[in-house]
């Protein structure tokens, strides 16, 4: 079965003993000429055919463990400095080279976070899991190939024959992943090394892999240390847990008790800063008026169209289809939240509100229509609706001071003098909890939550009607997260301001919305307030959304789904044709649902 | 390419760059050997002495002398006033217009951007040195017809290059979010986009001004540049050409100054490349 | 197959650029000031010639229907009779496609060869005194002028060892080979300093990549990691870098075949330059125009050849 024959198989055999155990692990790098520690003095112990969850935010040293047991740290910069690897009878970082390369890939595996990178792109997806396969085993390729068949139909793949001959850019982010994990598996390892292999991942995508690692760990009894940031995650498919935190180990316990009674004080606080579904409910929601506060922004009919020119003459021959006949209101002072994988179209409504892309149908913002606005009239609804973008270190001119940034909008629009403004900038930076001198810095040199309020503070600049929210908050630690949340909460209360908040992240918005539209392929299958599309949820799609979310609470049971491996159809039409529209129609107070064969199709 | 901001602090990392040091010293040595070329050169550079003909390198002349006895390592000191002139003019219009070019072009967007596109694909059908060629064989041999050349010819690498870096610039968030907050299209170009987009044309400059010092040495090696007896190095070479059996010397010396100049403009570019965070 | 459709309709979108490279060749000779009959034909044409070249060329019409003629002549073959050897210039110009094409290709290979050991070397021991060695020659590579590397060349290997010709191309196969040595390895030197260095920042990048230590993570032995998932990834901006190249390499053999009397296209250039042959000049910049659009979508189809993801 395996090639390291010094490594005798009946160590790892007993159920209770450990496959791998890690004592004193540190990893250090250098840099300037000085050893600086990115995980240091851990220790852990992994048993036969459990999950072992490292979870932790950013920079917490979880990714560069794994890289440490696999060997695989960036020579000559990092290196495990002190510690033991013990896999089998050997420590693996004494092992050397060879000896290593016999353990990676046959006896220990690991998988990525991203498959699109993890996979070379100019070899066939055989290709790629037969030499894996004959790196380890004397087979013939005939033999590798067949077994390469048997790997994909393990991981239950679509057309597993066709992927054989297939390169990766030809196959979906969920497929990617599965060919990674087949590749893993291949080879029957001990372990498996999961690092965030969820993360770029759809929720419903998400849901398919961890279902099938679940279903793959329990045929086969291979031990998976899963490196994650996500709560969810690590209590749906972990036994024990390690929660890390600036390269140390701040505890370890199993699930039940690190989720039940926490010892540790950043334990107790990364829990409470993970959005759970449920918590919006309890959440002081809009004081209920029998008057519905006028919208700030109404949408009739939008429709977004991109041209798709093909052919010798460059003609239009396909449209993207990526808004269709979506209508809603933003009322003011409200939160209102489209969710959707992507892909869905959310982003796309987001930019044509903000008159950044051309759009059909009525559109209009604080009372003004979009279509045919003149210069002047483009420039009062910017100031109108602002945007906050998902990385705020994109967002940002790197070469601007940021206090240049924040107060850039008032000089456009001729607001006060240099020093109101200086003075304005100041104190929108008290506002969003920045220290005032921070004005005369750049980008690069702040943190991403920092970034993030910088922009808001900048969003801020001319007092908005609506603050447009595209995934702002998507791509900071959960802590972070929570925190700049409680921001956008509060600074809605104190200048009521309208959010479109753009997510797809289920939880953050089952916990901030007041209301919110779940759109699939550029059309909103479902629509209403919090409480009506979270506890009661009529359309299969966003009944799957919902159902995919991962529950950061282990003794959640999960209701039995069928694991389908569905491929999300094409928006792209051609020209004269479109998708087939769903109409909404109105269950009772205000939440509507689109009834159709379509929906059906959205579910399945 | 993407771009990292100029800090502050940029001045500490400046000092921290050895590859910067020494591109920016070497540069520096031949831009005091051009102004001081009368006070260091030993000899008259185009003074002959028939007595002392195709002498081998010596004490007295250390690079020894030509086939009119004239003194290579006074001819190569003068040199550096001819190249590095040719090097420095020779990118600056080019830098100019293409700029400018580039700029409109990624600006106006639509059928400017479609006609000068159009252009600039025919003028880099050309092999770069065959159309400077062709032109000065128009103009007539000589220093000027080159600079001419150079600006009617050298602005497409420039005007591609900014337009490229503006297309991608307006794609990405932050030009978004300035589009978003009202700022006009031209406040976004000149004051957001146009300066990410120079950091990236900096560097090319200095890549640039080895390709310029060497075109132009070979235009005037192929006898249509600069025309003897100045003293420029390609010159120095042609004219060396006759005696490559009798006097490496002639040959090496000259040839050595321009491998030094364009290592120098190399350095720095390398350097800058680094410091501003620009991937070619 | 479906990703080579484009070999059927890319020549199409060549004929906006090749009626551009027209214009300009037409324009060039336009533009020099005196009487373009005398121009074309040399200050002792006799009136006779003078008259048949105006109306073979629609000398007296405007200068649009000038360049009409200038069209309808290119395309039955005629580019004018050469004022210096007094014969066609497509003649002409047929008779040195043989020596600057075998210069290029040449070139190329020698250059390929140097570079790719040399960026193979340097990329896998970043940071050692070889891999300083190689970034510090590469880097003043490119600075190497290529009249000056030549003649540095002639010196060494056909002065003083006498073990190659000084110049010339020779008659025979084996004879031509002896002879392209020397004026090619002068363009690979170059060539591959260019080269080396976009592979070697192409192999660290790979070498770090996500594809490799997921190879690695499969327990693949570092050269199967490089040659397998780093290089071919690594080849495919250095064939765009030789595309985006190839007008500065040709431009380059004009050069070099003036130092290595190489009787090409180029040396042809430069005396036709020299005795005021016009025809000569428009001759061979349309030709080596229409060369480079055409190497330019050879690169192009081995791009997608190189890589699965492009679709043209």
């Amino acid at each position: 079965m395996s090639a390291a024959e010094d490594i005798p198989p009946g160590a790892a055999t007993a159920p209770d003993t450990p496959v791998l155990s890690v004592e004193g692990l540190t990893v250090s790098v250098r840099a300037n000429g000085a050893e600086r520690p990115l995980v240091e003095d851990l220790s852990f112990t992994l048993r036969r055919g459990e999950t072992l969850a490292i979870a932790g935010e950013s920079g917490s040293g979880k990714s560069i463990t794994s890289l440490a047991i696999m060997g695989l740290l960036p020579p000559p910069a990092v290196r495990a400095s002190a510690g033991r690897v013990i896999f089998g009878s050997s420590d693996l970082l004494a092992l050397g080279e060879a000896g290593m390369r016999r353990i990676r890939g046959d006896r220990i595996a690991m998988i990525f976070q991203e498959p699109m990178t993890s996979l070379n792109p100019v070899m066939t997806i055989g290709a790629q899991l037969v030499e894996a396969l004959r790196e380890h085993e004397a087979i013939s390729r005939a033999e590798a190939r067949a077994q390469a068949l048997a790997a994909l139909k393990s991981v239950r793949i679509a057309q597993p024959e066709r992927r054989l001959d297939q390169y990766p850019h030809e196959l979906s982010g969920g497929m990617r992943q599965r060919v990674m994990i087949a590749m893993a598996l291949a080879l029957k390892p001990d372990v498996l090394i999961a690092d965030e292999p969820t993360t770029a991942l759809d929720v419903t995508v998400q849901r398919e892999v961890l279902d099938l690692l679940r279903d793959l760990q329990r045929d086969m009894g291979t031990a998976i240390i899963l490196i994650t940031h996500d709560m969810g995650v690590v209590a749906e498919m972990a036994e024990r847990v390690i929660v890390m935190r600036n390269g140390r180990m701040v505890e370890q316990g199993a699930v039940s008790q690190i989720f039940g009674t926490p010892q540790e004080a950043y334990t107790q606080e990364l829990l409470a800063a993970v959005p759970r579904m449920g918590d919006g409910a309890t959440r002081p929601g809009q004081p209920a008026s029998d008057t519905t506060p006028p919208p700030v922004a109404r949408l009739d009919r939008v429709d977004v169209r991109f041209d798709i020119r093909g052919g010798l003459l460059g003609r239009v021959t396909h449209r993207v289809h990526a808004v269709e006949h979506v209508s809603f209101d933003i009322r003011a002072g409200e939160t209102f939240a489209l969710v959707g994988e992507s892909g869905c179209g959310k982003s796309t409504i987001a930019r044509a509100i903000a008159g950044l892309v051309p759009h059909e149908g009525h559109l209009e913002v604080a009372g003004r229509v979009l279509k045919g606005l003149d210069a002047a009239g483009r420039k009062a609804i910017r100031r109108d609706v602002q945007m906050v973008f998902q990385d705020p270190m994109a967002a940002l001119d790197p070469r601007m001071r940021v206090g240049a940034a924040v107060a850039e909008p008032l000089v456009i629009h001729g607001i006060g003098t240099e020093d109101e403004r200086r003075a304005r900038a100041a104190d929108l930076f008290a506002r969003v909890g920045l220290p005032p001198e921070a004005v005369e810095r750049y980008p690069h040199e702040f943190s991403g939550g920092q970034r993030q309020r910088i922009c808001i503070a900048r969003a801020l600049a001319l007092n908005p009607k609506l603050i447009i929210c595209d995934e702002s908050t998507s791509a900071l630690d959960v802590s972070v997260q929570a925190r700049v949340l409680d921001l956008l909460e509060a600074l809605k209360r104190e200048f009521g301001i309208a959010y479109l908040f753009i997510s797809h992240d289920m939880a953050v918005v089952e916990n901030i919305a007041d209301r919110l539209a779940v759109m699939y392929l550029g059309q909103i299958v479902e629509m209403g307030s919090r409480a009506q599309i979270f506890g009661n949820p009529q359309h299969p799609y966003t009944r799957r959304l919902i159902e995919a979310v991962p529950v950061p609470d282990p003794g959640h049971v999960r209701a039995p789904a069928p694991r389908l491996s569905g491929e999300v159809p094409s928006p792209i039409h051609p020209v004269g044709s479109g998708p087939r529209r769903l109409d909404l129609c109105d269950i009772g107070g205000g939440h509507l649902v689109a009834g159709d064969r379509a929906a059906k199709e959205a579910a399945a | 390419m993407s771009a990292i901001p100029l800090s502050p602090r940029w001045s500490a990392r400046f000092g921290r760059q050895p590859m910067l040091l020494t591109g920016l010293a070497i540069l520096g040595a031949f831009v005091a050997m051009a102004l001081l070329a009368p006070l260091i050169a030993p000899y008259d550079p185009i003074y002959q002495d028939a007595a002392v003909k195709l002498q081998p390198p010596s004490l007295a002349h250390p690079f020894g002398t030509d086939n009119f006895g004239r003194d290579v390592l006074s001819r190569v000191i003068w040199g550096a006033r001819i190249d590095l002139q040719i090097a420095v003019i020779g990118v600056i219009f080019p830098f100019l217009i293409g700029t400018a070019i580039g700029t409109m072009a990624g600006f106006f967007g639509g059928w400017v951007d479609a006609l000068f596109m159009r252009i600039i694909d025919v003028v880099l059908a050309f092999p770069f040195l065959v159309l400077m060629l062709s032109i000065i064989a128009i103009l007539g041999p000589g220093l000027g017809s080159f600079y001419i050349a150079m600006a009617l010819v050298g602005w497409v690498s420039y005007a591609r290059l900014i337009r490229a870096q503006i297309l991608v610039l307006k794609t990405q968030d932050f030009a978004v979010a300035a589009a978003s907050l009202g700022f006009s299209r031209l406040r976004i170009m000149f004051r957001h986009l146009l300066p990410n987009a120079l950091a990236g044309s900096l560097v090319f400059v200095m890549s640039d001004a080895v390709l310029v010092l060497l075109n132009g040495a070979a235009i005037s090696y192929l006898g249509l540049g600069v025309q003897p007896p100045v003293a420029e190095w390609g010159v120095m070479v042609a004219e060396a050409q006759g005696f490559i059996t009798q006097a490496w010397w002639i040959t090496l010396f000259p040839g050595l100054a321009i491998v030094t100049l364009a290592f120098g403009f190399s350095l720095t570019g390398d350097a800058l490349a680094d410091l501003l965070g620009v991937h070619e | 197959m479906r990703r080579y459709r484009f070999v059927l309709f890319r020549p199409f979108q060549f004929i906006p650029v090749l009626f551009g490279i027209s214009i300009i060749t037409f324009i060039l000779v336009r533009l020099i000031p005196g009487d373009p009959a005398r121009i074309l034909l040399g200050t002792r044409a006799t009136p006779t010639a003078i008259a048949n070249i105006r109306a073979q060329y629609g000398l007296d019409e405007p200068m649009w229907v000038q360049y009409l003629y200038f069209l309808k002549n290119l395309a039955a073959g005629e580019m004018g009779k050469s004022t210096l050897y007094k014969i066609d210039t497509l003649k002409l110009i047929v008779t040195r496609i043989e020596p600057t094409l075998a210069l290029v290709v040449a070139g190329v290979v020698l250059a390929l060869v140097i570079a790719v050991p040399f960026a193979a070397i340097s990329a896998r021991r970043q940071g050692t005194a070889a891999d300083h060695a190689i970034r510090i020659v590469s880097t003043a590579g490119i600075g190497f002028p290529s009249f000056w590397l030549g003649a540095m060349l002639i010196i060494l290997f056909a002065v003083r060892l006498d073990w190659l010709p000084v110049s010339g191309y020779g008659n025979s196969l084996g004879d031509k080979l002896l002879h392209l040595i020397l004026p090619g390895l002068t363009i690979a030197l170059s060539l591959s300093a260019v080269i080396a260095r976009s592979l070697r920042a192409g192999m660290i990048a790979g070498l770090s990549s996500d594809v490799a230590v997921a190879a690695r993570a499969r327990g693949m032995p570092e050269s199967v990691v490089f040659w397998r998932h780093v290089v071919p990834n690594a080849l495919v901006p250095t064939v765009n870098l030789l595309a985006v190249n190839i007008g500065w390499l040709i431009g380059g053999t004009v050069v070099v075949e003036s130092v290595f009397a190489v009787p090409g296209l180029g040396q042809l250039m430069v005396r036709g330059i020299f005795s005021r042959d016009y025809m000569v000049v428009q001759g061979v910049a349309l030709t080596f125009a229409v060369a480079t659009v055409l190497i330019n979508f050879l690169a192009d189809i081995v791009t997608v050849a190189l890589d699965p993801r492009v679709e043209l």
